[in-house]
């Protein structure tokens, strides 16, 4: 298992703001069990277009329900315009660090309360109709995500390292996957590695 | 706080028998088994007793054991040995899909380097038919290997079966089993199962991690991993781990002694606490084959939540236990073993393995199913995917 802080094992024994609001003025869904984790928010807006009240439900690991109920702690009380600003780094920051490989998946707190909040301004001053939350489950996005080739992490695109294990990566030119230091052709295209000169 | 250990099949502990007669080989005996001086005279035989213990576990005769630092390092060494020594031969193996890392993992740097592998499929329980395994066999297969029992889901693999069948079809194919999850845990005997090779690791029956050992039956060729001095006979170079080795020998013969009853009464545990599990909770469903399956393993999967966040909250219990789950992994991927027997990846989440050994009490299976459904409710009553509330 992962080494968590001591703010995410707080956050995930204790989660704040754990449940649904029935008649709720925006509901955003991000990720998909398939992959994981996945995250729903609802958010309760007051007449100022402040964050009356947010409420989560998540399925994931440790990282996923300590995300959830951080950014549901930040929001409260923010306007939407601030809310809007908050970004999956600043909830990991105010989380004293995520383990590296939980950053890409799990992380996601920020953007499912972003959906929430464009869910509300979409929906205008029409009537509340329930959300069924089954209904909003998103496709899996499938094996899309950059692998490293060593150790089998996900790693973000313009990483020249794994941040997992360390390994220096270069990415194929063709279709932008991470590659093996010997590869002579990208294993996900087959496209031909070119050598630049001197190396 | 109670402390429940059922991870055995991460690692066990070591048995302090073991420990004991692995100390001199720390201490004062330090020597190199290679040296010709007095130095080397009493690690050498001390070598030499725990092959022949190994060899005695699992009915071969001592020259055909062959140590080496885990289980990964002989499943390593039977594919990759076999393959490139047989090369002109053929460039075809035969594994089954749920094997451990290091038999899949070894095949695909085989396939790097242009052979090819069938995978064969099994069926819901975890099991190997043996005519798929006859039906993937090609003009050119050097190799088949197929798990004693699988570490995951804990179904044992007709490997007796599936070996005659192999043989009836070519004799010259080389038959390996990776048995880390069954010797010292089970009766294994090499003749009875009809091998040519089989893996085995100490740190699985209370010996010592760094020992592991590759059965070769005699007149069985393969190409060394390591080359280098004569050790091993030529076969993995490299000084003896002595003192691992030692432990490992000891583990081996303890194991023998008590093997029968220590599977006895696991298999009673084990099938309390599956029943308590799957009975006194909603929606929890074994892997793997309900009775075919290791004494003391138990896996489930639990649906509407994940694996990792039911492992920390049983860890802050006292309880140890594993899951197959994409958030556990490092590789943030699904087990390939609840994969092939075709567990939905959703649900694959929940996967859940208990591991009992030697220590476990009833006390502890009772605690564990007592401890368990609140976190499940817990977890499920944050879930946006349950509605059973």
């Amino acid at each position: 298992m992962p080494t968590y802080s001591e703010k995410v094992m707080d956050h995930f024994m204790n989660p704040r703001n754990v449940g649904e609001i029935p008649n709720a003025d925006g509901v955003g869904t991000v990720g998909n069990p398939v992959c994981g984790d996945m995250m729903a928010f609802y958010i309760k807006v007051d007449d100022e277009q402040r964050l009356a009240d947010v409420k989560f439900k998540t399925f994931g690991c440790g990282a996923a329900i300590a995300v959830s109920s951080m950014v549901s702690e930040m929001a409260k009380g923010m306007t939407l315009e601030e809310a809007k600003k908050l970004n999956n780094r600043d909830v990991a920051n105010e989380l004293d660090g995520l383990p590296p490989n939980k950053m890409h998946c799990s992380n996601l707190g920020a953007d499912a309360l972003h959906k929430a909040i464009e869910d509300y301004e979409s929906r205008g001053l029409g009537p509340r109709e329930p959300v069924k939350i089954k209904d909003r489950i998103e496709p899996a996005e499938g094996e899309e995500h950059c692998v490293c080739p060593y150790c089998e992490s996900s790693v973000e695109e313009t990483d020249p390292t794994c941040r997992v294990c360390g390994a220096e990566l270069d990415l194929c030119s063709e279709c932008g996957e991470p590659l093996p230091q010997e590869a002579e052709e990208c294993p996900e295209c087959g496209a031909k590695i070119e050598v630049a000169e001197g190396t | 706080m109670r402390k429940v250990y059922f991870d055995h099949a991460a690692t066990t502990p070591i048995h302090p028998k073991v420990v004991e007669a692995m100390l001199p080989y720390l201490q004062e005996q330090f020597g190199n088994p290679l040296s010709l001086h007095s130095f080397g005279e009493d690690p050498r035989e001390a070598v030499e007793e725990a092959r022949t213990k190994v060899a005695d576990l699992v009915g071969a005769r001592s020259d055909e054991i062959y140590f080496t630092a885990s289980g990964s390092e002989a499943n390593n060494m039977a594919v990759k040995g076999i393959a490139l020594m047989n090369r002109q031969k053929g460039q075809h193996m035969v594994v089954s899909a749920i094997e451990h890392q290091s038999v899949l993992n070894a095949t695909q740097t085989l396939e790097k380097l242009g052979f090819e592998v069938t995978q064969v499929p099994v069926d819901q329980h975890g099991l190997v038919d043996p005519d798929d395994v006859v039906a993937a066999i090609r003009d050119d297969t050097t190799l088949v290997s197929v798990m004693h029992a699988n570490n995951e889901i804990g179904t044992i693999e007709p490997v007796a079966e599936i070996a005659r069948a192999v043989k009836e079809k070519r004799k010259g194919i080389t038959f390996h089993t990776d048995a880390v999850a069954t010797v010292g845990i089970l009766p294994v005997d090499v003749q009875e199962l009809g091998l040519d090779l089989l893996s085995l690791a100490g740190s699985q029956f209370y010996g010592p991690k760094g020992a592991g050992a590759l059965f070769i039956r005699k007149g069985t060729r393969l190409m060394p991993l390591i080359d280098g001095g004569i050790q091993e006979r030529g076969r993995r170079a490299g000084t003896e781990n002595v003192p691992a080795i030692v432990g490992l020998g000891v583990a081996a013969e303890l194991a023998e002694e008590s093997l029968a009853e220590r599977a006895e009464r696991l298999v009673l545990l084990r099938d309390r606490l599956m029943g308590r599990l799957t009975s006194e909770m909603d929606r929890v469903y074994l892997t793997g084959h309900p009775t075919m399956r290791l004494p003391g393993h138990v896996s489930v999967c639990v649906e509407f939540i994940e694996g990792e966040s039911m492992l920390l909250m049983l860890n802050m219990q006292g309880i140890a236990a594993s899951s197959g789950s994409t958030c556990t992994s490092r590789a943030l991927k699904a087990s390939h073993v609840l994969t092939a027997i075709g567990v939905e990846t959703a649900l694959a989440q929940g996967s859940l393995v208990f591991t009992l050994g030697e220590s476990s009490t009833i006390g502890d299976v009772d605690y564990v199913a007592e401890v368990l459904p609140p976190i499940v409710e817990r977890l499920r009553q944050m879930s946006p995917l349950y509605e059973g509330n």
